[in-house]
């Protein structure tokens, strides 16, 4: 399984920390408790496209957001979680 | 149909074994039965047989996608142990492992189960006393366990190296002796046979691609061989279970699937006569009766549903067996495959009425389902025929994380993928 930094170019997934389910999305602090144990406990489980997270740990260690499909392993899409400007390699 | 017995073989190698009977007949679904149960793996067989002879509820059938034991009882690596620290896993999988004691006599099936030992590797003395910690909670619940030194280890695995300069030198470990390993088909086969002989269906390729409703409550559900009602529908179906309780409109559930990879080498000589465990990685290891050695490690980490690993956790597998055993280096690997684990938010399983009135699930095996086999079905059975949980499986239930109940044998929080 290659993931294609967008920094670094594809590389091995044993360059990449698996960090979870893209699609939670964290409560308020002040939120009711169900939210919050939904957050904590509960996931979708999606078996098909995934949008997940992935740090470059062995490598640029950029946080990425990933689009996997659950059911091949074929990666679709990988982006930085937090678009901006990004030093160029090298500089 | 016959019992099998010494006679029984005898008599048919004289007539060329040409008179042995399918071990269960090809049922078809009928429209409507007391009990349906999704999925004809380990659990689910198990659940009929113990349904049919402890319950006396014979009009059951039993579901499955693909052929029979296709899943995760047959993907496995076999192992059976009851080594846990916390009260509700060491008195369910102790109950387990007394159902393993008698499970050829009971099926009249021999599962082959062998009580080899399971012994944890200790690589430092903190782990040692971790050990310790957890042998006197298996004591003190009647387990067997024992702390061991490497000069016992030596005698009991020769092939070990217990040398001071190994990557991570073996201070000792803790022994399970009544643990072992059983051939896992088997499991299914004599399950499977016994639910049979007792009246229950057991329908092969057959998908369950929805449930049928009445409101709230599950009535039934819809096949690839047509609707099939029942005042009863139980879902014991492992990795897919997220896949299949969307069907019934359930999205969120405190459970990841991920996949697991398995080993098997070559055949060797005999070189393992027991089963052991590595302490500084995540590595278990036996034997097999034709000479194979059948590992396994750690999850590959992230979800999947597709039935295949990747190789950075082969690599890993495969250095810290040749760590334990540097004489391995050169054996060919046989095999590898992957399996499809409900991985839990806490580690432990959930053994359960609901989440819909007329369901019952039985899932969140993590790694360990093979072991749980034989006590899944008894409790499973139990909660179906009762409407109520067995003591046993009591703490399992789907809402002990909203209660703050959680069984997290390794203490790592609601991270699925690190049980």
């Amino acid at each position: 399984m290659l993931i294609p930094c967008p920094y670094c170019g594809p590389r091995d997934v044993g360059e990449f920390t698996y960090q979870g389910d893209a699609n939670r999305v964290r409560p308020a602090l002040d939120a009711p408790r169900a939210e919050w144990e939904t957050f904590v406990y509960e996931r979708v489980n999606t078996a098909g496209p995934h949008r997940e997270h992935w740090q470059h740990s062995g490598g640029c260690r950029a946080h990425l957001t990933v689009v996997r499909d659950t059911l091949t392993h074929h990666v679709l899409s990988a982006e930085f979680v937090r678009p901006g400007p990004v030093a160029k390699a090298g500089s | 149909m016959k019992e099998y017995s010494a006679f029984s073989v005898l008599r048919n190698a004289f007539t060329g074994n040409r008179d042995w009977k399918p071990a269960w007949r090809k049922a078809e679904p009928k429209p409507a039965y007391d009990v349906v149960i999704v999925g004809g793996g380990g659990h689910g067989l198990a659940t009929a047989y113990y349904l049919a002879s402890e319950h006396g509820l014979t009009n059951v059938a039993v579901l499955e996608k693909g052929w029979l034991g296709s899943g995760n009882v047959g993907r496995n690596t076999t192992i059976v142990r009851s080594n846990y620290l916390l009260p509700a896993n060491t008195a369910f999988y102790e109950h387990s492992m007394k159902l393993w004691e008698e499970l050829s006599h009971e099926l009249n099936y021999n599962v082959m189960f062998s009580q080899r030992g399971v012994l944890n590797l200790a690589h430092s003395p903190s782990q040692m006393d971790d050990y310790a910690r957890r042998g006197n909670a298996m004591r003190h619940a009647g387990i067997d366990a024992e702390l061991v030194s490497p000069e016992r280890i030596a005698r009991l695995v020769p092939g070990l190296d217990l040398s001071p300069e190994a990557r991570f030198p073996v201070v000792g470990g803790l022994l399970q002796p009544r643990g072992g390993t059983a051939r896992h088909d088997a499991v299914a086969w004599g399950y499977a046979r016994g639910a049979d002989r007792r009246g229950v269906d057991i329908i092969e390729n057959c998908e369950v691609t929805g449930f049928l409703r009445e409101g709230e409550r599950v009535v039934g559900v819809a096949t690839s061989r047509g609707e099939i009602r029942a005042a009863k529908v139980a879902v014991a179906v492992a990795g897919s279970t997220g896949q299949v309780m969307k069907l019934a409109g359930i999205e969120n559930l405190p459970i990841e699937s991920h996949v697991l990879q398995a080993f098997v080498s070559e055949a060797l000589k005999p070189l393992i006569d027991t089963v052991i465990t590595f302490g500084a990685g995540h590595l278990y290891v036996s034997q097999s009766d034709k000479g194979g050695l059948v590992f396994g490690g750690d999850i590959d980490g992230y979800n999947s549903y597709a039935q295949r690993g990747n190789l950075p956790v082969v690599e890993d597998v495969m250095s810290e067996l040749v760590a334990l055993f540097p004489g391995v280096a050169r054996v060919r690997l046989l095999r590898s495959w992957g399996g499809i684990m409900d991985m839990s938010m806490d580690g432990s399983p959930i053994i359960t009425t609901g989440p819909l009135p007329g369901m019952y699930l039985n899932s969140g095996w993590c790694y360990g389902g093979f072991k749980a086999t034989p006590a899944s079905g008894w409790c499973f059975a139990w909660t179906i025929a009762r409407d109520e949980p067995h003591p046993l499986n009591a703490a399992f239930s789907l809402d002990r994380f909203r209660r703050g109940l959680v069984i997290d044998e390794k203490g790592q929080g609601a991270t699925p993928r690190l049980h």
